[in-house]
This record gives C-alpha cells, structure tokens and sequence, in this order.
C-alpha cells in the first residue's frame, strides 16, 4: 500500500514540476531582492521590518495560490488525461490514489516554501551584510563599544529563529489549502469551480473566528443570523489561528506551547479534510 | 442524487467536527490573544481609512503586506510634506501591525518632531499662536502614538524610553520623563544608559532630588563604567543641595581617595 501511494505521489510530483509551477519563485526572487533595494532611504529598522513584511507577505500569498490551484486540477486533469481510470483499474484504491495525490502536492508545497525561505534567507543575510558593511565604513574612528553597538542593533533586526517558525506556519496552512480544496474538489464537476469554491472559503475561514465570537456573545440578532453565524462557525476552518506571521515578523515570540497547539489545529484540519475526502472520492462515480 | 447525498453527509461531519474543535479553537484563541499575538482590530473605520481592496487583503492574512505598502506610501507623504496624511496612513499602518514597535516609534518621531516643527515654521500661517497651536497638537500626535504603542507591547524598553525623551524635550516634564525612562530600565532588554536619563530628570524635579541622588548613589556604586562625568558632577550637586553630611559623599571620598 504505501509503494502504491508512494509511486503516485513521486508521478504526481513529477508531473506537477512539468507544469513549470517553479516559475513563480523567479518572481518572488525579483520581489524580495528588488524590494531591498527599493527601500533605502527608510531607517535601518524600517527597512528590515517592509523587507520581511514583504517577503512573508509573498511567501504566504505564493504558496496560498500555488496549494489553491495545483490542487484544483489534481482530479480534473486526470480525468480528463484519463489517466485516472487506468490507474483505478490496476489494484489500486481509491484512497491510495488520493493520498499519493495530496502527498505528491504537499511535497511540492514543501519544496516551495523551502526554497522560497531559502530565498528570504540568503537576502536578509546579504542585506544585514550590507548595512554592517555601510556602518563600519561611516562609523570609521569611533570607538569600538559604539562600533559594536551598531552592529549588534543591525545584526539583531536581521535573520532570528522565530522567521523560522513563520515558514513552518506558513506551510502548514498551505497543506491545509490543499487538502481542503482537494475535498471540494472530490463534489466539483470543474476546475473552474473547485478553485472558486475554495478561495470562498479562504476568505470565510478568515472571518470564522469573528463570526464565532459573534454566535457565542450575549448579542441576540436574531435566529436567522445567529443559526448563519453558527454554521460559518462550525462548518469553515479557523485561519485567523493559523495567521501568526504577522506578529512573527513584528519581532513578537510565539511561546512553544501556543506554537504547538497552533500546529496541532492545523494537522488536525488536514487529517480531517483529508478523511472527508477519500469517504466522498470512494462513493464518486467516475 | 449520490452526490447530494455524500455533501450533505460531509457537511454534517464537518458541522460534527466543528463542535468537537470549537472549545479547543475558542482555548487557542484566548492563549494566542494572551501572548499579545493577533492584537490588530480590523473595524470598519480601518475600511474607511484604507479602502476596500487592502482591507480585503489585510483580511485574508495579508495584515503585514499591507502594512508594508502603507508605510512606503507614509513615506512618499512625508517627501511631499503631507502631514495630514501621514496622520491617517500611521494610524492604519499602527492598526494592522500593533506589535511592530518601529511603527509606533517612527510615525510618534515623525508627528513630534518633523511635523511639529514644520507646522512652527508654516509660512502659510501668518498667526504666531495658531503655529503655536498646530506645533502643540503635532506634540500631542506624537505622544498619542507611544502611548498606544505602549498599551501594545507593554514590554517594550524601548518605546518607554521614546516616551521619556519626548516628554523630556517636547513637553519640559521631567518628572513624567523620569517615570518613563526609569520604567524603561525595569524592562528586559534595557540599554544601560536609560537608568542615568531617568536619573538625571529626576534631578531636575522639584521635590524628587532625593529619590534622584538615591538612584545616582546605586549607579555610581555600579562601577566605573558608570562613573560618567556626568554622573560625578549631578552627584555632587546633590549632595551639595541636599545636605549630605561630608562622610556619606561619595563625590567628596572620591576626591580624597583619588586627588
């Protein structure tokens, strides 16, 4: 069984990288880089703060789009190949075939929010370099307490280990995209609406935490609204949770525990979503 | 109808599982909130300020990325000299990202400082007092951006110390500054220099000289590092003023252990 999965999720890895997804990390490259240049003329801070507000902005816009879309024409494109039917035909389940699936894009996810933090990386250590390099030049005879002051405050602002907790976030709620929208897509007759769907409820499931607030206050808007409120709250996944980058790039430190359970609620969405998925794939007509 | 009837099956699972994570999601939430982290209130007058698109996106977990262009617009303003709008592009800037202290401390410097002195200097404004006025009400902008940043990240030395320098250079309340610089200290992550400022402004507050000779004696007791000149000399004019009896002076012991 898990060659079976293994094999699909390796073919669906290939064929994805042959759709030239990857282009798209040339276009983050050219943003961060040339965002970094685009930003002298800010204080120091200033422009570490915009460099990472930026980069993790792209990297969660990015990798958003890229889970949303790739796994919307996961299904479609087979059926349509009608590679599909050849491989349900061998012995292979329907729930491998699925799973080889969402495993292919979750690798590939992985991949692109690796090299894309790798991108980030390297700039934010070019760029820290940079600054030091500019300090030193302009602080030449002062002395060296004062020096090393100043390298210490660029050196701060620059890469820290909590960046690193952002990108881990970051794809996780990229995992959670892709399993939900694989979900829609197990009902959706169309590309064209697996992905409308989905981004449908990427907006929803920003707004779940308000509405949820909202059913369980004491406000009584009356029991069309509150039944409304009830069902957004209960049906949509929390994003709001999973929205930490914000604050990790505003410097603030996620405690280990809230770090843990913020990734526990994501898992458990995606073995869920996951879980939903095969049972409606199994009794799908083909 | 197979179809109908596997999506009402799954959107009954979810309703089901939506019920089984709610008080898990609701406990997160609550922590999250009490580690300070997703602070930002995204209400309907941040709509107004900053237009349906960008709310949109500030919506969807794009809150820094909106932020971000919203500060490079702040700065294009402030180029042009718009201060009126960069009043309004900090206030949406702060809002979207209330745990970055670098909003908070540049939008107060440029309100208390740049803005403030343009508005003294407003060729356009013939009347003296009215300068006056808008210089005032620029101060006051720039102390109402520290104070929210503050209530924000109440752990942070260094919007306190901001807050001490404005109050010291803008507002001539030494004893308020003092409070602020001496808070900063207290605060993990405190440059060393900030417990001197606090000292020195208490030294200049009628009726605290005691509580600032008690805090140069702790800080001269430090160490030579921090026997600055500076701190020698408020010493001994405290000591002076105060009255301290000849053997407790530091100042004067120094003088006779090292002529």
């Amino acid at each position: 069984m898990i060659r079976r999965i293994q094999t699909i999720a390796a073919s669906t890895w290939t064929e994805l990288i042959r759709l030239k997804v990857f282009y798209f990390l040339v276009i983050f490259a050219l943003l961060v880089i040339a965002s970094s240049f685009f930003l002298a003329g800010f204080s120091f801070e200033a422009e570490f703060q915009m460099l990472k507000d930026i980069a993790l902005g792209a990297m969660s816009i990015f990798s958003a789009l890229l889970a949303i879309l790739a796994a919307a024409n996961l299904l479609p494109k087979d059926m349509e190949d009608r590679t599909i039917y050849t491989i349900l035909a061998k012995p292979v389940a329907r729930f491998e075939y699925l799973l080889g699936k969402l495993i292919g894009l979750m690798l590939l996810l992985t991949l692109a929010v690796a090299l894309m933090s790798l991108v980030f990386a390297v700039t934010l250590l070019l760029f820290t370099n940079y600054k030091v390099h500019l300090s030193l030049a302009e602080m030449a005879g002062a002395p060296p307490a004062e020096i090393a002051s100043a390298v210490a405050a660029i050196k701060a602002q620059g890469y820290d280990a909590n960046l690193f907790s952002g990108g881990a976030i970051i794809l996780l709620k990229s995992w959670l995209l892709a399993a939900m929208t694989l979900l829609i897509s197990t009902f959706s007759t169309s590309a064209i609406f697996t992905t409308m769907a989905s981004f449908a409820v990427y907006f929803i499931g920003h707004l779940q935490a308000t509405a949820r607030d909202y059913w369980l206050s004491s406000a009584d808007p009356g029991w069309f609204v509150k039944g409304a409120l009830a069902i957004i709250a209960l049906v949509f996944p929390d994003l709001q949770a999973l929205n930490l980058v914000d604050d990790i790039v505003a410097g603030a430190t996620i405690p280990l525990v809230v770090l843990a359970k913020t990734l526990a609620l994501g898992f458990g969405y995606i073995v869920v979503y996951t879980a939903l998925a095969i049972a409606a794939f199994q009794t799908r007509e083909l | 109808m197979r179809r109908v009837v596997t999506l009402v099956l799954v959107v009954s699972l979810l309703l089901l599982f939506g019920v089984a994570r709610l008080p898990f999601e609701r406990k997160l939430d609550a922590s999250q909130r009490s580690a300070n982290l997703r602070s930002a209130t995204l209400d309907l007058s941040l709509r107004e300020q900053i237009g349906q698109l960008s709310y949109v996106a500030a919506l969807s977990g794009f809150r820094s990325l909106v932020a971000a262009l919203l500060w490079i617009e702040a700065h294009t303003a402030w180029e042009q000299t718009a201060w009126g709008r960069m009043v309004a592009l900090f206030q949406s800037v702060t809002t979207l990202q209330p745990r970055s202290l670098i909003y908070w401390d540049i939008a107060a410097w440029h309100m208390a400082w740049n803005a403030s002195i343009a508005a003294r200097n407003n060729p356009k404004e013939p009347s003296e007092f009215l300068r006056m006025k808008a210089e005032r009400e620029y101060h006051e902008l720039g102390l109402y951006f520290l104070k929210r940043g503050i209530a924000n990240n109440p752990e942070s030395a260094m919007l306190y110390e901001r807050l001490g320098i404005l109050l010291r250079d803008k507002f001539n309340d030494h004893s308020a500054a003092a409070d602020a610089f001496l808070k900063a200290a207290s605060l993990p992550g405190a440059p060393a220099y900030v417990k001197r400022m606090g000292a020195y402004e208490l030294a200049k507050t009628p009726g605290r000289e005691r509580e600032a000779y008690e805090l140069l004696h702790k800080i001269y007791l430090m160490g030579e590092s921090e026997r600055l000149p500076s701190v020698i000399t408020m010493l001994g004019e405290l000591e002076e003023k105060l009255n301290i009896p000849p053997a407790d002076r530091l100042i004067h012991e120094q003088h006779e252990s090292h002529p």
